[in-house]
């Protein structure tokens, strides 16, 4: 996948720098509102977009979207400049770009948006963005695969989601989610467990939590770039941020704490084995981010200070440390043409600079003091005590966090400071705009981490007061927190991974065995696939049967069939025929149209035919003339001379009518056209019975001049009054020529190709 | 069709139609008219001429292709709605502009999107039942 070329590629790259730049500005512009937010003054901006309908384009910077917009933007200008050289030389790389940079704008307006349905758009649009920028080898059918199973899976949560943001909407009456939390908790309410499942489907397809995890490790089909920026701050984050952003009003209730707890817990620590399991080494990354994944939904159950200062502070330290370490996994990729964990070792040497970035990110996931990812253990055990499952969450912790620590070691200190391996590549420095990325994410985690106080000021306490609703008191975030039982529990993890380290090996090919037993999701989801495919196949080919009459005879069977059943239940009085005051001429009128179709009816040829129904759209035409609508008359005149026109054109090429009649006379169509013939008068007959609504005819009388500056009223209507309509209308008259047009052509051009194979 | 007098009738007709049916598109605010009934007419116009000389000749009398045709008619009527647009008023909103003047009466005559959106439909259709006619005709 890494590409070779000269080192001054990047500069040839223009799409990329140019991205590069926009988001750091924005990153730029974002640090900004970090002392506004932090003295807990959260911004709004407000764009009305359809407020008859209170969806708005509503976007406000508080704690939470800050850190996660900080996040999104900073990590996102780093990625891009990384992607430049990572896939300089790409035939296709402008498009990469452009999906990255589509991606990143979706994901901060998920973050910064409060309006639901607002939220909703962009959280639909990182779907799509992102299912680009997963498929993006899109020469190879696995990776379309996976990229079409993260879309189909996501969308399918995000739907149950507009559902979900619906309900809300009707029950609680505001889209605004500041509103919404403002009001507090609405457990309790009638349709809350309703709206609880709906949201939960959605962040927890988004967030990849089991049983719906399989598509983030085949989402690692992408380029590295794309895998470091998906997985580390944006993507999978979209579920944990909506949990986290609605919590306030979602949280309170006994299923909020169970199956947030239980679904995060077994996310993580199955995530965890997983990670241990696999010899790729994105892959592995892959799981500890789902492992990440489901601790932080595992904090989030909780409503304590001390849990969701963990959520927020593992939050922060999860998106540095993996993005850098994917960003580092992509350097060595590109240096040694490998990922396989068995066999990278000793790179020390050949990539110092990479070596020491990976330390960086590893001591901090491993959470050794006094990396930030330290803290965030500690505060974590602390939260955990608190919670009040607190017997299964702790332990469930212990066994995630150990494995993690084991996991850093095979991800960034095995490759570089073990044993040296055997490489298909002679391995070398990777050039600076790829090491530019986790050097500065390697010394960000350092960084916070010495400045605890800092940090707490600056970004978790203003992101656990948004969660909490409520400002928060902090305090919490120190290096040194004094002798206590998260301190004893970080201690019993460090024995416990360096253990799991050191017989990682062995434990990988025990945890293949299970995984062989175990059912495959995986492949369920193509069977999942393939039948319900079957099942669309199947109706269609029921329903679609390609012969033009049997579809007629369906629709106006319908058709017959309903205005009948209407008309019964309706209970309709008496119809009154009045034949009095009927002029000699529209007698003369309605003898044409009757003859008309009498000819239509008797005859044997196409041709006939097609004069008797001109016959009857020019007596319809007379009609519209003698109730003085020359408008209306002129177009049906005109109408019928083209369909004349057409059809007899269509027929020139048709075989003449079976004599016998069998297929076009038989019985149930004279039935059918009797039918719908006899439905149809009564209709217009109750239809002209009721007292004619002036109300619409006097505006556009009154209105058409003073108004739209016309006298002819049809056409004011048509270009003025209804313009939409007008346009959907010509719209469809395009489509439909286009359509036939197609259609004539083509079947044109497959009879020539017949002949020519014959 | 091999009629000479139809043929030579044809030639004179055209023109004669299609004039009447910019007529009728011009006219159809006031009177009865407008661009789907001009659009109709002026189909009709060069039916008669590619029924008379035959498809290929009516093309390249029309020298763009009926597709191109309907779709520029698509995109005019378009631009004429969102022309309002960016003045700020809803979305298809007349605008309307009187030259020498500011208001129907004093002026000479007006600028106005409604009649532009009228040229979009009168395109639409002379191109959309051209594209049809001319491909049933060509069909072998």
């Amino acid at each position: 996948m890494a590409e070779h070329s000269d080192p001054n590629a990047p500069w040839k790259t223009p799409s990329g720098i140019g991205t590069s730049v926009v988001t750091a500005a924005l990153f730029v512009f974002f640090l900004q509102y970090l002392p506004v937010v932090a003295a807990g003054e959260p911004v709004r901006w407000v764009i009305p977009w359809i407020p008859s309908l209170d969806i708005n384009l509503t976007f406000w910077i508080d704690g939470l979207s800050l850190m996660f917009a900080l996040l999104i933007t900073g990590i996102g200008a780093m990625v891009m400049l990384y992607a430049a050289k990572y896939l300089a030389g790409h035939p296709q790389y402008d498009r990469f770009a452009l999906y990255l940079f589509s991606f990143m704008l979706s994901m901060l307006g998920l973050v910064l948006a409060d309006n639901l349905i607002a939220l909703f758009v962009f959280w639909e649009l990182t779907t799509f963005t992102s299912y680009l920028l997963i498929g993006f080898t899109h020469t190879d059918p696995k990776s379309r695969r996976n990229a079409l199973q993260a879309l189909l899976l996501t969308a399918a949560g995000g739907l149950a989601l507009l559902a979900g943001f619906i309900l809300i909407g009707i029950t609680q009456g505001t889209f605004e989610m500041s509103e919404l939390n403002a009001a507090g908790s609405i457990a309790g309410q009638p349709f809350y467990l309703g709206i609880l499942i709906l949201v939960l489907l959605g962040a927890f397809t988004k967030s990849a939590q089991v049983p719906f995890h399989f598509w983030l490790p085949n989402a690692m089909a992408a380029p590295t770039p794309v895998s470091a920026y998906l997985h580390s701050a944006t993507m999978v984050k979209g579920g944990v941020y909506l949990l986290a952003r609605m919590h306030p009003s979602l949280s309170g209730s006994d299923v909020w704490v169970w199956v947030l707890t239980i679904f995060g817990a077994v996310t993580a620590v199955f995530a965890s084995f997983m990670a241990l399991r696999q010899t790729d080494l994105k892959q592995t990354l892959a799981y500890t981010t789902l492992m990440a994944l489901g601790t932080l939904i595992m904090f989030l159950a909780g409503s304590t200070g001390y849990a969701i200062t963990a959520a927020m502070t593992f939050l922060l330290v999860h998106s540095l440390y993996k993005a850098g370490l994917f960003l580092m996994i992509g350097v060595v990729d590109h240096a040694t043409h490998t990922r396989d964990a068995n066999l990278l070792g000793g790179l020390r040497s050949a990539m110092p600079v990479t070596a020491m970035a990976a330390a960086a990110a590893g001591l901090a996931m491993a959470g050794i003091p006094p990396f930030l990812g330290f803290i965030a253990k500690e505060v974590a055990y602390a939260g955990a005590l608190e919670m009040r499952l607190w017997l299964f969450v702790v332990p469930m912790a212990l066994v995630a966090f150990a494995l993690m620590f084991a996991v850093a070691g095979i991800v960034a200190y095995k490759p570089f400071f073990g044993p040296q391996g055997k490489l298909p590549h002679e391995p070398h420095e990777g050039p600076w705009p790829m090491l530019l990325g986790p050097v500065t994410l390697g010394v960000l985690g350092l960084l916070f981490g010495l400045m605890p106080g800092l940090t707490a000021y600056f970004l978790i306490e203003p992101a656990v007061a948004a969660v909490m609703g409520a400002p928060d008191t902090g305090g919490r975030v120190k290096l040194w927190a004094g002798f206590n039982l998260p301190l004893l529990l970080s201690l019993i993890t460090f024995a416990l991974g360096f253990v799991l380290y050191r017989v990682h090996l062995d434990l990988r090919a025990r945890l293949a065995r299970i995984e062989a037993r175990a059912p495959d999701l995986d492949a369920g989801w193509d069977v999942f696939l393939d039948r319900f495919m079957a099942l669309a196949k199947g109706q269609t080919r029921l329903i679609q049967t390609g012969v033009l009459r049997q579809y007629m005879f369906t629709t106006f069977a319908v058709f017959a069939v309903t205005v009948f059943i209407t008309l019964l239940a309706r209970d309709v009085g008496g119809l009154t025929l009045g034949f009095g005051g009927l002029s000699f001429m529209e007698w003369g009128v309605a003898a044409l149209i009757v003859a008309g179709t009498v000819l239509v009816l008797l005859t044997s040829s196409r041709i006939v035919a097609l004069v008797g129904l001109g016959v009857v759209g020019i007596g319809v035409a007379l009609i519209f003339i003698m109730y003085s609508a020359p408008d209306v008359a002129i177009t049906q005149l005109l109408v019928e001379l083209l369909v004349v026109v057409l059809l007899a054109l269509a027929f020139l090429k048709m075989p003449n009518l079976d004599p016998s009649g069998a297929q076009s006379h038989s019985f149930a169509n004279a039935v059918l056209a009797g039918a719908v013939g006899v439905l149809t008068t009564v209709v217009v007959l109750l239809v002209v019975d009721q007292p004619f609504d002036r109300r619409l005819s006097d505006f556009f009388e009154a209105a058409s001049w003073t108004e739209a500056f016309g006298r002819n009223i049809v056409n004011v209507i048509l270009v003025d009054f209804r313009t939409l309509d007008t346009f959907g209308e010509i719209a469809v008259v395009l489509i439909a020529a286009l359509g036939a047009f197609a259609l004539l052509k083509g079947a044109a051009r497959a009879r020539v190709g017949k002949e020519d194979r014959e | 069709m091999n009629s000479i007098i139809f043929t030579a009738a044809a030639r004179l007709l055209v023109s004669l139609l299609f004039v009447f049916s910019l007529f009728m598109l011009l006219r159809g605010h006031h009177l009865p008219g407008g661009g789907f009934i001009g659009g109709l007419i002026g189909a009709v116009a060069f039916i008669v001429y590619s029924l008379a000389c035959g498809p290929a000749e009516a093309r390249k009398a029309l020298r763009i292709t009926p597709e191109t045709i309907a779709m520029l008619g698509l995109g005019l009527a378009l631009l004429a709605g969102m022309f309002s647009f960016f003045l700020g008023d809803p979305l298809f909103t007349g605008q309307w502009y009187w030259v020498g003047g500011d208001s129907y009466e004093t002026s000479a005559f007006s600028l106005n999107t409604v009649l532009v959106f009228d040229i979009g439909v009168y395109l639409v259709v002379l191109g959309g039942i051209l594209s049809l006619t001319y491909a049933f005709e060509e069909e072998t």
